[in-house]
């Protein structure tokens, strides 16, 4: 009777996973709304043609030509030109903090050189940190700048239009004058693992105790529900920074990605940014009822910490209301400080807008979870 | 035995109340225990007792009711009540991944026990485990397993001792070995209530409280509640005793037919009705067993009690009030 294909026998196993799912709202829930944000993410969100990248304006020289260039960039929808002349001390401090994508620099007696036919130089410097980011814009310049000088260079200058390019173009790729894709993944690739490993270890430390039946047993013992939090995170801090020791060696032997800032400073931000993510895994777990459901809300927060941390697509393309969740999340601040941290050697004073938010971030979460820590089994 | 004066009274708890949605889980419950008692908590399943420990040791928050635990308050003092309880839950909570050894010294750390490394190593050896000790608790049998739980509540010399159901699934042996150890532990001043199944262990116990849905329903000494069922038992001998049992089950006065091997326990409340009842069955039947007065036992007093429990709840059940919530 064992033997052969009993729709009976399988009909009852339908059955009985049917009633299961539909016990566990959790699942459930992420079964509509895993499709729903995925699309409104990939649909909405991302854009791999960055437009209105932020842009400074270091201007020696001024006039109708350098104005006309100036106010093409713009038209052009790729460049947000900052109102105003920024020194050229705080159009570096700008790119390195990354509040500036692009600097223009108009160097003295443009204007008359442009008369002239002497084909000034303008300079263009970018934060390549991510090429993905600035390729298009720059690819785009030439084309910007012919068509405004042609509109410009009339009259008695209408000559100068025939020579191919009137002004020489410039393009300084800061950070990563190679545009090298991996300077970029790398930084990255340590927030998205981090990210996925250190939550989920957390994710599970509650719901394990839960499920095994060790937690009666531990809520009868004498701990403290943060005796109980810093227990269960700190040995996951340390296996992260393990994780991160493997990544950094490995990025530097397969992959020769420069360190041009200072291991403490990374150690220290790495430290802020596995912090929050133990201890968001860890309220979590305080939440989940058993390990399937901790791990599927693990999956929940990984999906936007790879769309809109800037870590696959950038983050100056993306919609206002994709930046503003995207700012919220630890991973997007831990990837800018890293990227900057190995490719520009930021320091702390450039890093202090990417470390109050995880900061704050950390000590958010760990209030919830002691608040949502249930003391007794009720 | 203890006296009455207040630093004897380990456990007194009046009208102690837990609801679980709809349906009232402990209702009313009152007790009391003294210093150095052994009290068995007896009760058919789901009657309230783990639900009424896990209030005593601060794990459920009653709905109502007060009381006290080693002269804490249990709604205000939880944290310091756990710390002076030891608790062995029913399912085996120490961790099956850790070994005996790291088990112990765990819970050692947790109650902050001076000489963490040498009362480890006594435990151990009181256990009979040091051999064995990097063996992974998780490969330990029932018995073994039962006896480390023990052993790790008791590490921190707690006052009183909270056991839910410490004995099931395990062998006779391992049980009366744990219940000696009980007996001792008790001896030396350690206040224990024990929540079981088993009948010789409540005839283990100085005093016994039984519950049934959520109230206590009798209480005392096993002799005190033998005595106050007021039940008879007659005990039919011989052959053909199922043919008997069916002919005397609906005769008036028999509440309980039992058979045991060869034996038949007929159990009812008045004694000259069921002589009458178990001799009429006997004629009826042209059997030539022998019907002899017998002892009543605790189990056939508790199983009245859990009927007449039962029967007195049916009519006000909140399990009639609507669905449970899914």
């Amino acid at each position: 009777m064992s033997a052969g294909f009993s729709l009976s026998r399988v009909a009852a196993l339908m059955v009985k996973e049917f009633i299961q799912m539909r016990r566990d709202r959790l699942t459930f829930a992420m079964i509509i709304g895993i499709p729903i944000i995925q699309l409104v993410l990939f649909g909405y969100a991302i854009n791999l043609d960055p437009k209105r990248l932020p842009t400074l304006i270091v201007a020696a020289d001024s006039g109708p030509a350098s104005r006309a260039i100036v106010a093409a960039m713009e038209a052009s929808g790729y460049f947000q030109i900052a109102p105003g002349l920024a020194s050229e001390a705080e159009a570096n401090e700008a790119l390195i903090d990354g509040s500036a994508s692009y600097v223009v620099t108009v160097p003295a007696g443009f204007e008359r050189d442009l008369v002239r036919g002497t084909r000034p130089q303008l300079l263009v410097e970018a934060d390549a940190t991510d090429p993905a980011a600035t390729t298009n814009a720059l690819g785009a310049l030439p084309q910007i700048l012919a068509s405004a000088l042609k509109r410009e260079l009339t009259g008695p200058l209408t000559t100068q239009q025939s020579v191919p390019a009137a002004v020489e173009l410039v393009i300084q790729r800061r950070y990563n004058p190679e545009g090298i894709t991996a300077y970029n993944i790398v930084p990255g690739l340590l927030g998205t693992i981090l990210t996925m490993t250190t939550i989920l270890m957390t994710a599970l430390a509650l719901t394990r105790e839960i499920e095994r039946g060790t937690m009666e047993n531990l809520m009868a013992m004498p701990a403290t529900p943060f005796e109980i939090m810093i227990g269960k995170i700190v040995p996951y801090i340390g296996f992260g920074l393990v994780q991160v020791a493997v990544i950094l060696v490995c990025a530097q032997i397969l992959f020769h990605v420069p360190m041009m800032g200072s291991f403490a400073v990374l150690l220290g931000v790495t430290f802020l940014f596995i912090g929050c993510n133990v201890t968001l895994g860890y309220t979590f777990s305080t939440i989940a009822r058993n390990q399937m459901q901790a791990m599927q809300m693990t999956f929940f927060w990984f999906l936007p910490s790879i769309l809109l941390s800037g870590f696959m697509f950038p983050f100056r393309g993306m919609p206002d209301w994709a930046q503003v969740i995207g700012s919220a999340l630890p991973i997007t601040h831990y990837i800018r400080s890293v990227r900057g941290i190995m490719l520009k050697g930021s320091g702390p004073a450039d890093l202090v807008g990417e470390i109050w938010p995880l900061v704050a971030f950390w000590l958010a979460v760990g209030t919830l979870a002691l608040f949502r820590y249930r003391r007794t089994l009720d | 035995m203890a006296d009455g004066r207040p630093e004897n009274v380990v456990i007194d708890i009046h009208g102690l109340t837990k609801r679980f949605g709809d349906k009232t889980v402990v209702d009313d419950v009152s007790l009391d225990v003294r210093r150095g008692e052994i009290v068995g908590f007896l009760g058919p399943n789901g009657s309230g007792k783990t639900t009424t420990i896990r209030m005593i040791c601060g794990l459920l928050r009653p709905d109502g009711g007060s009381g006290t635990c080693l002269g804490l308050d249990i709604l205000r003092d939880a944290d310091r009540i756990k710390r002076q309880v030891g608790y062995m839950t029913q399912r085996f909570s120490y961790y099956e991944d850790l070994t005996i050894r790291e088990n112990l010294d765990f819970v050692a750390r947790i109650y902050d026990l001076p000489d963490r490394v040498a009362v480890v190593k006594r435990t151990l050896e009181r256990l009979g485990l040091y051999q064995r000790r990097d063996q992974l608790a998780g490969a330990l049998s029932g018995g073994w397993k039962q006896r480390l739980a023990l052993a790790a509540s008791v590490m921190h010399q707690p006052k009183l001792l909270l056991l839910d159901e410490p004995t099931a699934g395990v062998d006779p042996q391992a049980r009366r070995e744990f219940w000696d150890e009980i007996h001792d532990l008790a001896t030396d001043g350690l206040t224990v209530l024990v929540s079981t199944h088993y009948m010789d262990e409540a005839e283990r116990c100085h005093r016994i409280i039984y519950i049934a849905y959520g109230k206590i329903v009798a209480r005392g000494t096993v002799d005190e509640v033998i005595q106050s069922s007021s039940l008879s038992t007659m005990i039919v001998s011989g052959r053909d005793v199922g043919a008997i049992a069916k002919a005397v089950r609906d005769q008036p006065g028999v509440e309980q037919v039992a058979p045991f091997g060869n034996d038949l326990h007929v159990v009812g409340p008045d004694p000259a009705l069921l002589k009458t009842a178990v001799e009429a069955a006997l004629a009826a039947s042209g059997s030539d067993a022998v019907a002899t007065a017998g002892e009543t036992s605790l189990e056939d007093v508790f199983i009245r009690l859990m009927q007449t429990a039962q029967a007195a709840d049916q009519p006000g059940n909140g399990k009639a009030k609507g669905e449970a919530s899914p």
